[in-house]
Order: C-alpha cells, then structure tokens, then sequence
C-alpha cells in the first residue's frame, strides 16, 4: 500500500505558508478518521486565523465560528446533532485569549467534542503580534523587546488549567517537530474521538506547531526552536484519559 | 382558553408552541423568567437548554445550533444585547435563522432595570458590524408577544435571518391573559443549507468569509435584495383613529398603549388625533407615515417613546420634511403618563 492522500482531503491546495504545521495537523485528522469514522457523521468548527479556510481542505460538513467562539459554537453543534463526532480546530490566540472563557465553560459542562488546539505561540495570521502562548523572552512584532514576565506576564498553560476540571474527559499536549511526536499527536487525536463518542465529555488535545514565516526561520530551523526553546515551557504528554484513569 | 401569564413566560411558552428546540441564554433582569421557563420546560420536552456562561457564549451556542438546522431562541435585555452584537452580526452574515428577545432596561451602561426603550437604535440599525438588517416585532401587549413570537420563527426560517422581540421590562414583567392558538402549526420549511455532518452528500458549510472583494459584494448586495424583499412584505402598523386625525402621534411597544389612552381622552375632548403604532420597527413602515404627511388636514405628528427620541429620525424621513414632527419622551426607566402627553399636546395646540 503506497502513501497517498486521505479520503477526507479535498484536492484543494492549501494556502499555509511552506513549512507551516497546520498541513501536518490536517493530514494526521484526515487520516484518524479515514480509518475508524468513514460512515460517521463529522461536524468541524472552524475558528479565525490562520486555519479560518479549514472547511476548504476538508469534505466533510463545517460551522466557521466568529474569533474565539469555535467551542460555544461547536456546543450548539454537538447539542444538536449529538451523535456526530464533532471537533473545533482553534489557535492559540483564538483558544487561550479571546475564547478562554468559551472553552472553560465547554470543559466544565463536558461538553461532548473534541478541540483540537493548535499553539505557535503567535498570532500568526495577523503579523506574528504576542499571544498569550508566546513564551518568556521571545520576541514578537508586539513584544518587540522579548516578552518579560514583569511587563506582560507569563505564557499560558490552558491544558494543565483544564486537568482538574470534571467535565473534561482527555486532554494531552503533543507537537509535530518530528516523525515521533507526529505519531503521537495521531495517537492522541485518535484517543480523543474514541472518548468523545464513548460521550465521556470534553477533550483537548494541544499540539505544538511551528511558524516559519513569524518566527523568521527557516521550517527546519522551526523544528528545531521546538525541541530546543518552546519544549522547556511546554511539557508534552497525556495529562488526563478518563478512561484509563489518568 | 384564557390564562394569565407574565409577558417573559408568555414569550417562552409561545417558542416551544412555535417549534423552538434549542434556547440558549444568560439570566439578566427584566428578561430572567423567560430563561427560568425554559429550563423548566425545554430539557423535559427532549429539547436544549443551556445557560450560558455569558451572552457571548450563548449568541455563539445559538449560531451552531442554527447552523444544524434547529430552531433557536436567545434572550437577553440591553447590556447583554449589545455582548450578543458580534454573534447578530454573525448569524446574519451566514444567513441564519435565530429568534432573539430583547427586553429592553434603561441605559447605557448598566442603566437600570426598569421599563425603556433605550435599544431602538441598537436593534434597527443593525448593532454589529457590517450591513446587515435584523426583523424587529415590538409587542404592545403579552397578548402581540406570543403571536409575534410565533410569526418571528417562521419569518426567522422564511428569510434565513435573525428576527429580534424587543419588549420593554414592563412587557416582560407584567401579567395580562393571553389565548394561545391551539390551531396554531409552525411552518415546515425545508433547510438544505443546514450542517448535519451527513456525507453521503455534498458537504455544507455555514460561514460569513468573504475575503475576495467582489464576492462579499456580492454578498453584500444578495443581502441587500433579501432585505429589500422583507420590506415589501412584512412591514406591520396599527392605525388607531388616524383617518380623520389632525395630530398623528407615532409611538411604539408599551409606550404606545398609554399613548393610545391619551388619544382615546384627547378625542373625549373634540381633538381630532390618532395614533400611528409600527408593529414592524425595522422594516419601518415608512409608506404609511409618508402617506398621512401628504394628507392636507394632518397639520403635525408627536413622536412619543421611553427614551431620548431613537425613532425620531425614523419618523422625520418617513415624513420628508413635509409636516413638523415634535417629540416628547421620557428616560432613564421613566414611563410617559396619559395626562403628560396631553398636556404635551395642548402645548403644541397653543
């Protein structure tokens, strides 16, 4: 069997810039549910930002939601039609600034679906200002002086905020800065989907990606800012699986 | 059979009687016992409640419960109103369906909590970004809510817009007998653009991106037509003496049944007045005022409302110059007594 392009893929080029890790994200999606949803019904909801034409590259059904608000919507969704698998595909500006609020609350309530929350640790799509992600000392277009912890305060750690939280059935964070850790975020998207329609409530899996164009590097060069900079403040692993009593 | 029922629980029962499956909210006075009605009722009915973590939240629940197809209610009065304003503005750019209750307090800011109708603009002016326009029904009695409740789902699915109830705290919190239509069948419409992660069809998507120029113009002007359509259709008024009137006061909602009795009292007295009530504030219904400003006998119009004069300018473009409007109103949570609008009236007789 040779490699080819998931059934879920559309044929359309995507529009990330060469080296993003949104393709990577969108692929290991894909590929998840080729192999165990093929006669699911799939809801995406896709946010603002950088991955706002998401509904695009894949063919199956989408809600775009406003900034931040992809996991109100996506409860509207799942509320609805509750036996879809159903999983909003968010940045970190849009998941951890602007939509804090939205996806405590979906967390708390246990909501059924799955985000999947793409962090690199910029607003990328509006010209690489600070996020709440950017880590301790790095410059931004906005943070022109390297973000200082005394000035704007120190990066955001949604995942390990939401573990405690009942409603809140997996969460992991993984990255794609090499072949090992892609197998793992396929692992984690898989674990989620199963929990998700197993209806055990929220889950969330942040996956550390890169920014080549923002970070003014080259995308190996990106790779590598992972494993060497970003992974000193980011741990990555299964922090919560209800159902293996983690 | 007659019941007597608070104006928010009125509102409530006549969405589940229009279909409503999915409300999502945020308790804020004047408006609280419509969303207290609907946990209590909604979940039980195999529908969705959800209280909301804020009005934001909720606006956005409402957005992806819509774009599945369902029919959805949010309520919310003034300062929640204006939180909802991104997710309106939303809702209308990707074409959906969503009955929204405002029950308007007095502002801005926080305001107060009593009766006012300090939205108006707010609600006819589109509010959010963008040129869009949201169907607003303004009730002047529990019995008009529950019937508009019903005629705004229909119309919300009809047009694929939201259409917004704007009430006032006394609407809301007053108790009057109202007769519910047992005959009354919500309309079935078909929803082939609704999101239901069925695929072995060609996919679906809801969505208000349009980032090639041209195409949201052409989005823009789509719209445009839609509401062009609206206002040939839907426009409702209630005349009330006006034929033969010399005076024409123009009011809306609550305010416009004090005005009426001030009417009523004025025409005791010889005062050759009517009364001229947009039922419709948005589409507005200018043909009608424009037609009495073209009648000779009218000599002039008072605009009357809970607030600073929001419809003011409504009502001076409806009539073109041709007649003086003048305006009387109160604000801050005050409402206008029978005997103020007459002594306003004399004033002007003077």
């Amino acid at each position: 069997m040779g490699f080819k392009r998931p059934e879920c893929l559309t044929k359309e080029s995507m529009h990330y810039c060469p080296g993003c890790g949104h393709g990577i994200i969108h692929r290991l999606i894909a590929e998840v549910i080729d192999e165990d949803y093929k006669e699911n019904k799939i809801i995406g909801v896709a946010p603002v930002g950088c991955a706002v034409f998401i509904y695009d590259y894949f063919n199956f059904d989408f809600v775009a939601a406003a900034h931040g608000r992809a996991t109100a919507a996506a409860t509207g969704v799942k509320r609805s039609i509750p036996d879809a698998l159903v999983f909003s595909y968010q940045g970190d500006g849009d998941i951890a600034a602007i939509g804090t609020s939205e996806v405590i609350h979906a967390a708390t309530r246990g909501e059924n679906f799955t985000a999947i929350f793409v962090n690199n640790g910029v607003y990328a799509m509006t010209g690489g200002q600070m996020a709440p992600t950017t880590i301790p000392g790095q410059v931004t277009v906005s943070s022109p002086y390297g973000r200082d912890p005394k000035v704007q305060g120190y990066h955001i750690k949604l995942c390990e905020m939401l573990v405690p939280l009942d409603g809140v059935a997996f969460v992991a964070r993984t990255s794609i800065h090499n072949l090992k850790n892609i197998e793992f975020t396929k692992k984690a998207i898989k674990r989620a989907f199963e929990l998700q329609m197993n209806n055990e409530g929220f889950s969330i899996i942040e996956v550390l990606s890169n920014c080549p164009t923002n970070w003014g590097l080259s995308p190996c060069e990106s790779m590598k800012r992972i494993e060497n900079e970003v992974l000193k403040y980011y741990s990555l692993g299964i922090f919560k699986d209800k159902g293996r009593g983690i | 059979m007659k019941i007597l029922m608070k104006g928010n629980e009125a509102i409530a029962e006549a969405a589940l009687r229009a279909g409503c499956e999915c409300f999502f909210g945020y308790p804020i006075t004047p408006q609280t016992e419509l969303l207290q009605y609907m946990a209590k009722k909604l979940l039980k009915s195999g529908g969705v409640f959800i209280q909301a973590e804020s009005e934001v939240g909720a606006i956005n629940m409402a957005y992806g419960a819509s774009s599945c197809g369902k029919r959805v209610m949010t309520s919310s009065s003034g300062p929640g109103i204006s939180l909802k304003q991104e997710g309106i503005s939303y809702l209308a750019g990707a074409e959906l369906p969503c009955v929204i209750v405002n029950i308007m307090r007095g502002g801005p800011g926080l305001g107060n909590i009593n009766a006012a109708q300090s939205d108006y603009l707010q609600a006819t002016k589109g509010g959010g970004h963008g040129d869009y326009k949201v169907i607003v029904f303004a009730p002047s009695s529990v019995q008009e809510a529950v019937e508009l409740t019903m005629k705004a789902f229909d119309l919300a699915d009809k047009y694929r817009n939201p259409v917004m109830i704007l009430g006032d705290g006394m609407l809301g919190q007053m108790m009057e007998v109202v007769e519910f239509d047992d005959s009354y069948q919500p309309q079935k419409v078909e929803k082939p653009w609704a999101v239901t992660g069925d695929r072995k069809r060609e996919k679906r998507v809801t969505n208000s991106l349009y980032i090639v120029p041209e195409e949201l113009e052409k989005h823009n002007l789509k719209l445009r037509e839609k509401y062009k359509k609206i206002k040939e259709n839907e426009v409702m008024v209630e005349e009330y003496l006006a034929d033969d009137a010399r005076v024409i006061f123009v009011s809306f909602g609550m305010c416009a049944r004090i005005v009426k009795s001030a009417v009523n009292r004025l025409r005791q007295g010889g005062e050759k007045v009517g009364l001229v009530r947009p039922i419709t504030l948005w589409p507005f219904p200018e043909n009608e005022l424009k037609s009495y400003a073209s009648k000779e006998e009218v000599e002039f119009f008072i605009d009357i409302e809970m607030n600073l004069g929001q419809m003011l300018e409504d009502v001076k473009l409806s009539v073109e110059g041709k007649k003086t409007v003048h305006f009387y109103g109160r604000t801050g949570g005050m409402v206008p007594t029978i005997q103020e609008i007459m002594d306003f009236y004399y004033s002007l007789k003077k």
